[in-house]
C-alpha cells in the first residue's frame, strides 16, 4: 500500500474494487487497511465516517434514507469508540505495570541471592522457578566453614508479589539470627516468632531447615509444615521421606520445632522440594510423590545440578508449559 | 467570547436536550459528524452522571473563540454528593464497573480538555472543552 495516501483514498480504493468485483483480494486489502488503521489507532467512529465519506462519493445518488441510517452507527460505533480508547489507555497501564514487575523480580533476585557452596565431598543442585514474576520460594545456604552447610527453603502459602514481599522479610530475619545458625529447632522457633508478629494472619509459610555436618555427615533438620523431601539411600537404591513435624510458620507464637538426625552414607541424596512440586497438575491431577521418584531415578546418575534442570524440564512439559506454583528443587550429594 | 446556553437535568428526557443543544452548537461552528457523535457522546455521559447520581444539575454549552481558534466547551454542574477522590474516578476501568463519575476519563479521551472540581457535600464542576480544527 502507498505510504503517500490517505486513510480516506486506501479505503476509497478498495471499496470500490470491492463493490465492482466482490474479489478476495478486495477483502484482503480491507484486512490489511484495518491493520494499519489500527496501528495508527484509529477509533471505529472513524471508519464509518470513512464508510459513508468513500460511498458518497461512489454513489451520490443514493436514497436519503440510507444517509441517514450512517448517523446511527456512528452514534453506536461512538460508544464502541469510548470502549476502544480505554482499551488502548489500559493496554498502556498494563505496560507499565509489566516493567515494574519486571524491576521488582530483579531487586527481588538480588534481595535474595544465594549461591550453592562448593564443598568438599558434598554436590549441590538448586533450581527455584517462579510461576508468575515474583517468586514465594526461597532457599538459602551457608556454608560455615569446615563444620556445616546450612540449607533453608521455605515457601510461602500464595504465590506473586504478597508471598515475594513476606520472603523477603523471613530472609531478613534469618540474616540476623546468625547465633542461632547451628540449631534447626531454634531457627524455626525464632523465625516463627517473626512471622507470628508481622505477616498478616491469612499468610502461612512452610519452611525447611536442615544443618549438614560435614565432620560426622549427618544432617540435623526441622520443619514446619513443609513438604516432607526424600533420602535416597545408595546403598538399598531406595526413597525414603525425610519426614518431621511441626506447624506453619505464623501460626502459634509458641510452637516448637523437633530435631530429627539422618545419617549420611557415600552416595546417599537429599532431596528437598517446594509444593510446586509435588502439586505440580498434570491432566490426570496432582502427580503422585511415586511419579516424582521415578522421575528423580531416571537421572540417578546425573550429578544433582543436571536432576534438578531435567525434573524441572519434564515437569514443566508435563504440566504443558504452565506452572501453576512457584517451583523449588534442591539436592544434596555425599560424594566422599 | 463567550455565549452560553444551559440545559437543567432532572430526568432522563433532559439528557436528550443537552444532546440536541451540544449537536446544534457543534454543528453551527462547523464540526464534522464524527466530532459532532463524539460531543454529543460526552454530553450524554456527562448529563447522565448527573441524573444519576447527583440528582438534579445544570448542563451548560459554550461557543468559545480564542486567537482565532473556536472551540466548544462542556460544563457540568451539580450540587451533589461530590466526588471524594478525584483521582480514583480518573482512573480506567471504573467506567464499566459504574457508579459515581463513571465514564470521566472516557470523556476526556473524547474530548481535547477536561477540569473537574468536586467537593464532598457540595457538588461538582467539569468543563470540557473541543477545539475546531
Amino acid at each position: 500500500m502507498n505510504k503517500q495516501e490517505t486513510l480516506e483514498e486506501q479505503f476509497s480504493k478498495i471499496l470500490q474494487e470491492y463493490i465492482n468485483n466482490q474479489s478476495e483480494q478486495a477483502l484482503y486489502a480491507a484486512q490489511q487497511f484495518s491493520r494499519t488503521a489500527l496501528e495508527k489507532k484509529v477509533p471505529p467512529e472513524e471508519v464509518i465516517s470513512l464508510q459513508k465519506s468513500a460511498m458518497q462519493e461512489l454513489m451520490p445518488d443514493l436514497s436519503p434514507e440510507v444517509w441517514h441510517s450512517f448517523d446511527i452507527l456512528l452514534e453506536v460505533m461512538t460508544a464502541y469508540g469510548f470502549a476502544f480508547r480505554e482499551h488502548q489507555s489500559l493496554l498502556a497501564t498494563q505496560k507499565e505495570l509489566k516493567n515494574e514487575m519486571e524491576i521488582a523480580s530483579n531487586v527481588q533476585e538480588t534481595l535474595l541471592g544465594t549461591s550453592v557452596p562448593e564443598v568438599d565431598g558434598l554436590e549441590i543442585g538448586a533450581l527455584s522457578v517462579p510461576a508468575k514474576q515474583m517468586n514465594g520460594d526461597y532457599y538459602h545456604f551457608v556454608h560455615d566453614g569446615d563444620h556445616s552447610v546450612n540449607i533453608a527453603i521455605a515457601d510461602v502459602i500464595g504465590k506473586g508479589i504478597p508471598a515475594a514481599l513476606c520472603m523477603s522479610m523471613i530472609k531478613y530475619a534469618m540474616d540476623s539470627l546468625p547465633e542461632y545458625r547451628k540449631d534447626p529447632s531454634a531457627v524455626l522457633e525464632s523465625l516463627n516468632r517473626v512471622v507470628e508478629q508481622n505477616v498478616d494472619d491469612s499468610m502461612f509459610i512452610t519452611m525447611f531447615y536442615g544443618m549438614y555436618e560435614l565432620r560426622s555427615n549427618i544432617l540435623h533438620f526441622a520443619s514446619a509444615g513443609h513438604e516432607p523431601g526424600f533420602f535416597y539411600r545408595y546403598k538399598d537404591k531406595e526413597f525414603l521421606d525425610l519426614e518431621a513435624r511441626g506447624l506453619l510458620l505464623g501460626v502459634d507464637k509458641n510452637a516448637k520445632y523437633k530435631r530429627y538426625e539422618q545419617a549420611v552414607e557415600i552416595g546417599d541424596m537429599v532431596i528437598l522440594m517446594s509444593d510446586g512440586v509435588t502439586e505440580c497438575r498434570t491432566d490426570e491431577g496432582f502427580i503422585e510423590r511415586e511419579t516424582l521418584i521415578s522421575y528423580i531415578n531416571e537421572y540417578i546418575e546425573l550429578p544433582p545440578q543436571e536432576i534438578v534442570n531435567k525434573i524441572f524440564r519434564d515437569l514443566e512439559r508435563l504440566q504443558h508449559f504452565q506452572l501453576r506454583d512457584d517451583f523449588t528443587i534442591i539436592i544434596l550429594k555425599r560424594t566422599k | 467570547m463567550e455565549i452560553q446556553s444551559c440545559v437543567s437535568i432532572l430526568n432522563e428526557w433532559d439528557i436528550v436536550a443537552a444532546r440536541q443543544l451540544g449537536r446544534n452548537v457543534a454543528k453551527e461552528l462547523g464540526f464534522g459528524t464524527v466530532d459532532q457523535a463524539r460531543i454529543t457522546t460526552a454530553i450524554s455521559e456527562l448529563a447522565r452522571n448527573i441524573y444519576l447520581y447527583a440528582g438534579e444539575g445544570q448542563l451548560c454549552i459554550d461557543r468559545l473563540n480564542e486567537n482565532g481558534k473556536a472551540g466548544l466547551r462542556i460544563i457540568a454542574l451539580d450540587k451533589g454528593p461530590g466526588i471524594p477522590d478525584i483521582r480514583k474516578v480518573m482512573e480506567d476501568g471504573f467506567s464499566t464497573s459504574g457508579g459515581l463519575g463513571a465514564g470521566l476519563p472516557g470523556v476526556r479521551r473524547l474530548m481535547d480538555d477536561f477540569n473537574i472540581d468536586s467537593d464532598p457535600g457540595e457538588g461538582t464542576e467539569i468543563r470540557s472543552t473541543k477545539w475546531l480544527r
